[in-house]
């Protein structure tokens, strides 16, 4: 992949919406909600290996989680009638409690009756409630109201408003393997796997897919933000069903999972954050939730099993989001050493609590000049071997593989979770490599990582805790230090890239004096407390040194540590 | 040969890839209850199993048989035990990659380690090496193939003992338990008990540095040393072990079972092992290139001594029996001096590992 980005508009290659898989599912969404019901109820009949007693002890689990939650931690966007539900599903099972008439037989009936309840009602929440007509609307919102604010302020004058001269493009720019995946998107189903920074994320990616003329994706979005008027219109046009992470009780998980792996061999083309949650510490991710991700493996192999070998083919995509700033980074990296040094229970906090907030974000981020780049990585399979243009998978040597072969046991694909948990290891390792060859470094990441480890080399003995607590006043870099450093670290990071180990952004390609000042102006631009400048007597200095670490986090990874 | 094997899936042969005195052992315990097809390159010998029964005067059991075909092999066989010297084991790899597919299971009996260094550097230009240099089997099998359900066979498995047909065991280790479970089918008997372990690479592992140890003990013996200095080492040995090992991904259980502690024990005490026979000529003041030279099959010891020396450069780990027996091996120290070192190491604490 080459690093200058392709700016080109791309043809839908579905024109008809009708056509397209997340409209046929949200047709049918009825009897799709009744197939995960029934196919929930089986994997945890499945799963308790329909023993009675493991199926009342999962019930009764669940109905005291839930009615701790709805006491405790209560939101927004939950249904009126929460408490009524889960008051009858008690009611029920008392009942049976106290029924000396009933056999074993018919207790483990109504337990069921219960459970497909529980399960009816899950599937509904999480099920997404695409409509075309929003999806058309937001789309147009997006772009339109984001390139006249692009142009309003790029090109100076009166006549600005009305310029086409900036379009999105030039904004958030996309690089990589844009023809492959809209091959590819025809042939199979793509799962879609970004970092995650920002909650921003959502709606770049749900731009990015549409600029690529891809149908709309569906995606699980935390139901926190569905507390959000704006934000919930935005999610359900793009396509998001709904993830508490409120629930951890076997049922909502199990039924969650297969909201995931249904849609996904319904052919529904779907995206995954594979960090789970925004990144806290500014890294990217080193290691993947394997959940979500076990869903993709599970609907391929549940693909050959059905024999849909033509267009049952399950594409993963990695995808890295690349910024100079990050809105939430100074609560992100808050949260995150809170957690990592004292072990405190943390609570989520969000920047993004009011539209007016948002509004506030969207103005500044596209009136001034700071760049976003999407970089979409190459497609995989289930077990992370790359795919070629067609869709088959191709060995280190470029010998195709029939991944039907990784389910087989005595010639026929056969059922092993554990088998398949070990897949999702592999899968999720090797997105994570993925992830750190399409990073694309901009100036910003390598002045903020040379800045913070010169400081730590300074003070190496100093754990992290304490050198993040020394006041900023007595912290500064000479300049030439400094530049001698950043040279070192650009040098590099020009040999990983030869290497293909990462990419870099063009404005890289400029000379040193020029790079560190487009770095230093960019890096973390519109937070309060800038994290890294030069001050009035040539030094580099930080007003804060734990937004400083969280966007020099962004280079970990890479031992380039070791030259500084 | 029976080419109805390759048609029927009920009962499709077993493969054994290598045929030196261990692959001959697995060979003869699979041929208890399966079919068995060996491959081996040199077409004398494959006559001679096919005709004779024999290889290299171990009789083999009537109803294996061989081929020089890779593809033969690989297409009438679902489970292949490849039974390769380390140094080899990445070429044969190299030749069966374009047969093998994801169905196929390959559980490995080497225990030794493969160099994989970047190219244009080897061992003459090199001053340390990482652990992403070092491959186990099963790692040199992920790199070079597309099979992903890989086993390995571990434990005190003298091929001597086995070929007799005297009780024993094995560990199978694998991340995937449905290639532990194949291997228990295809070996467990009434005198062969078949244990396994998820954490592949520590059993490798396990098998590949006790060796070091294994040429430790045998120069002790050389040197007419009694229990009390076997002991010492022993213990020393498997400390050093299990640091050695858990710095390069094994987990410390897993040194402790069969296929560690077991199979040390069993190779320290053993005139039957090669690694024992090497230590114990050298400290008779035999010098190393003779040795090799007149020994049928490969000490794996020896080319696993040079790698880790290489390895603690690039580390803060020490091994000091590692390190003293390189000397030996490679830099002429004699072994008597190498034990003074040894007993000199200010090192007061027993066991510190489970911290």
């Amino acid at each position: 992949m080459t690093d200058d980005y392709i700016k080109h508009q791309y043809e839908p290659i579905l024109p008809k919406k009708d056509e397209w898989p997340v409209v046929k599912l949200s047709k049918s969404r009825k009897a799709f909600i009744q197939q995960v019901v029934t196919s929930s109820v089986r994997n945890i009949k499945g799963l308790t290996g329909n023993q009675l007693q493991a199926i009342k002890e999962g019930l009764e689990v669940t109905l005291f989680r839930e009615r701790m939650r709805i006491k405790q931690n209560s939101w927004a966007v939950d249904p009126e009638d929460e408490e009524e539900f889960w008051a009858e599903v008690k009611a029920s099972l008392l009942a049976m409690d106290a029924d000396q008439q009933l056999d074993d037989q018919k207790k483990k009936a109504k337990y069921f009756e219960v459970l497909t309840r529980i399960t009816s009602r899950y599937a509904e929440e999480i099920a997404s409630n695409f409509k075309h007509s929003h999806y058309k609307l937001t789309r147009r919102l997006v772009s339109f109201g984001f390139s006249r604010l692009l142009n309003t302020s790029r090109v100076k004058g009166f006549k600005s408003i009305f310029s086409n001269q900036y379009r999105l493009q030039d904004k958030i720019q996309i690089i990589g393997e844009t023809d492959q995946i809209r091959d590819l998107a025809s042939k199979g189903t793509i799962v879609m796997v970004p970092t995650h920074f920002s909650n921003l994320d959502s709606i770049l990616i749900g731009w990015t897919i549409s600029t690529l003329g891809l149908p709309p994706f569906i995606y699980g979005a935390g139901l926190n933000l569905f507390n959000i008027g704006i934000f919930a219109y935005f999610m359900n046009a793009l396509g998001a069903y709904k993830v508490d992470r409120r629930k951890k009780n076997q049922i909502y998980l199990e039924t969650l999972k297969t909201y995931s792996r249904e849609a996904i061999q319904f052919g529904c083309h779907s995206l995954f954050f594979p960090g789970g949650t925004r990144s806290r510490s500014g890294n990217i991710e080193s290691k993947v939730k394997l959940g979500l991700l076990s869903t993709a493996i599970e609907a391929q192999r549940s693909n050959y099993q059905k024999g849909n070998d033509e267009n049952g083919k399950v594409f993963i995509v990695p995808v890295t989001i690349n910024y100079h700033f990050v809105l939430e980074a100074p609560s992100l990296i808050k949260e995150h050493l809170d957690y990592t040094g004292q072990e405190r229970y943390y609570s989520e906090s969000d920047e993004f609590s009011t539209s007016y907030k948002i509004s506030k974000f969207l103005v500044k981020f596209f009136t001034k000049g700071s760049d976003i780049s999407v970089s979409i990585g190459k497609a995989m399979d289930i077990l992370g071997n790359y795919v070629d243009s067609e869709g088959n998978s191709r060995d280190a040597h470029g010998r195709s593989i029939d991944c039907k072969d990784y389910f087989m046991l005595d010639g026929k694909v056969n059922v092993d979770l554990q088998r398949e948990e070990e897949y999702s290891k592999k899968l999720g390792t090797r997105i994570v490599e993925e992830f750190h060859k399409i990073n694309r470094v901009f100036s910003s990441h390598i002045v903020a990582f040379t800045a913070f480890r010169l400081l730590k080399k300074e003070n190496n003995k100093l754990d992290l805790f304490s050198l993040l607590r020394l006041p900023e006043e007595d912290l500064y870099l000479p300049y030439d230090t400094f530049k001698g450093a950043c040279s070192r670290v650009l040098e590099r990071i020009k040999q990983l890239r030869e290497e293909g180990a990462v990419h870099m952004a063009p404005h890289l390609n400029t000379d040193l004096e020029q790079i560190i000042q487009h770095g230093l102006q960019n890096v973390g631009m519109y937070h309060a407390k800038r994290p890294l400048r030069k001050n009035d007597e040539g030094n580099i200095v930080t007003e804060d040194i734990s937004l400083l670490y969280y966007y020099h986090n962004r280079l970990d990874g890479y031992e380039l540590e070791k030259i500084i | 040969m029976d080419m109805n094997w390759k048609k029927s899936s009920e009962n499709k042969p077993v493969g054994v890839i290598g045929i030196g005195s261990f692959g001959t052992a697995i060979s003869n315990l699979l041929a208890e209850k399966n079919n068995v097809l060996v491959y081996a390159r040199d077409e004398a010998v494959v006559k001679a199993i096919n005709e004779t029964h024999m290889v290299k005067n171990r009789k083999l059991a009537e109803s294996i048989r061989a081929t020089t075909d890779p593809e033969m092999i690989c297409d009438s066989c679902d489970v292949m035990f490849p039974m390769i010297p380390s140094a080899a084991f990445r070429e044969v790899m190299i030749r069966f990659a374009p047969f093998l597919h994801p169905y196929h299971f390959l559980i490995h009996g080497t225990k030794g380690l493969s160099l994989s260094l970047p190219e244009g550097k080897d061992l003459g230009n090199i001053k340390k090496i990482r652990r992403k240099n070092i491959s186990t089997m099963s790692e040199v099998i992920l790199e070079e193939t597309v099979v992903e359900r890989i086993g390995c066979l571990a434990g005190p498995n003298l091929a001597k003992e086995l070929l007799e047909n005297q009780p024993g065991a094995t560990v199978i280790a694998s991340r995937y338990n449905e290639v532990i479970r194949e291997g228990q089918r295809l070996l467990r008997s009434d005198n062969f008990q078949v244990y396994g372990n998820s954490d592949i690479v520590g059993v490798e592992l396990s098998g590949v540095l006790k060796n070091i140890i294994a040429i430790a003990s045998g120069a002790l013996s050389g040197l007419g040393l009694g229990d009390n200095a076997k002991g010492l080492l022993i213990s020393r040995g498997m400390v050093e072990l299990v640091y050695l090992g858990k710095a390069m991904g094994g987990s410390t259980q897993s040194f402790l079972g069969l296929a560690g502690v077991g199979d040390l024990v069993t190779t320290c005490n053993s005139t039957l092992s090669r690694n024992f026979t090497l230590g114990y000529r050298l400290a008779k003041g035999e010098k190393l290139t003779d040795i090799v030279a007149d020994m049928e099959e490969v000490a794996e010891g020896v080319n696993t001594v040079k790698l880790i020396n290489l390895f603690l450069e690039s580390t803060d780990l020490r091994a000091p029996i590692a390190e003293n027996l390189h000397k030996v091996l490679f830099e002429d120290l004699k072994v008597e001096n190498a034990l003074q070192n040894l007993m000199k190491i200010p090192i007061y604490t027993d066991i510190d590992f489970f911290d």
